[in-house]
């Protein structure tokens, strides 16, 4: 099975319609080396972002299902900064699934998870117990094993 | 309550990855530079999926900022992590991407991973 195949496109091969197809045939040349070092900074700034975030919103009275809080809590520097973070995160998230399928981007981006204890365990001297390290260990397995299959493998309807 | 909240989490980032990664594919690599984050933003104010997208996200965010407040982290993240399962399901089904046993299996060891790790 070849991989990486390019997006069938309906309608008439315009001049557009074979830009779209060089630019999706590039996605499968995207190196896995690049992929995860966006997968990387995908996990940093979401880090970064909740990291802000909930320092923000540390003193923010009222948490409800209501949005509006939060928005207020917007004027806070550190949930400003959280917010931009985030949104950098969005847009970088989305740049990896336009390089990678889902189900290879979402495990390997689990080690946020992973990256969220360790730094809980370094930086805020909290305690991790055994089974959480077992956590640890399992995520990473898993990541891996994600990570050593073909990182873009979906083909359009009707092709072979 | 919980339960409710929890298949409110659950349904609307499915929905959202899945939406979004069926966008994705179709727009092409995105680069990862000033420019090209820009133009993807352009491209995500022009597709109608990929805002919905970006609301289910943020109904899923708010809903489980709810569910913190009424339940703890080690119930909150693990039980929220079941979208590991359905993505990488509806990723076969719906996005047709070749799941094997390595991602499949992958997929299950990185849930297993994170109930534990929430413990």
């Amino acid at each position: 099975m070849r991989q990486g195949l390019p997006v069938e496109r309906k309608g008439p091969a315009t001049r557009s319609g074979f830009e779209d197809l060089r630019v999706v045939s590039a996605a499968a040349r995207v190196p896995k080396s690049r992929i995860l070092l966006l997968t990387l900074a995908v996990i940093a700034l979401h880090e970064a972002g909740n990291l802000s975030l909930a320092w923000g919103l540390k003193h923010v009275a009222s948490v409800a299902l209501s949005p509006i809080p939060y928005l207020l809590a917007m004027l806070n520097p550190f949930v400003a900064a959280g917010m931009v973070f985030l949104s950098l995160w969005l847009l970088t998230r989305m740049a990896l699934m336009s390089w990678a399928d889902l189900s290879f981007a979402l495990p390997l981006m689990a080690v946020g998870y992973v990256l969220a204890a360790v730094l809980g365990k370094f930086v805020l001297h909290e305690s991790v117990n055994t089974a959480q390290w077992w956590g640890v260990a399992l995520i990473f397995a898993g990541s891996a094993l994600v990570g050593a299959t073909p990182h873009q493998t979906h083909k359009p309807r009707g092709r072979s | 309550m919980k339960w409710v909240l929890l298949t409110v989490i659950v349904i609307c980032t499915v929905l959202s990855d899945v939406l979004q990664s069926h966008e994705m594919k179709r727009s092409g690599a995105q680069r990862v530079n000033a420019r090209g984050l820009a133009r993807l933003l352009r491209t995500v104010a022009t597709r109608r999926f990929l805002i919905l997208s970006i609301v289910l996200m943020a109904i899923s965010f708010f809903t489980f900022m709810a569910l913190l407040q009424r339940e703890p982290l080690s119930f909150a993240v693990p039980a929220s992590a079941a979208t590991f399962i359905f993505e990488t399901m509806l990723a076969k089904w719906v996005l047709h991407e070749a799941v094997g046993k390595r991602r499949a299996a992958g997929a299950l060891l990185v849930l297993c991973g994170v109930v534990l790790l929430s413990r």
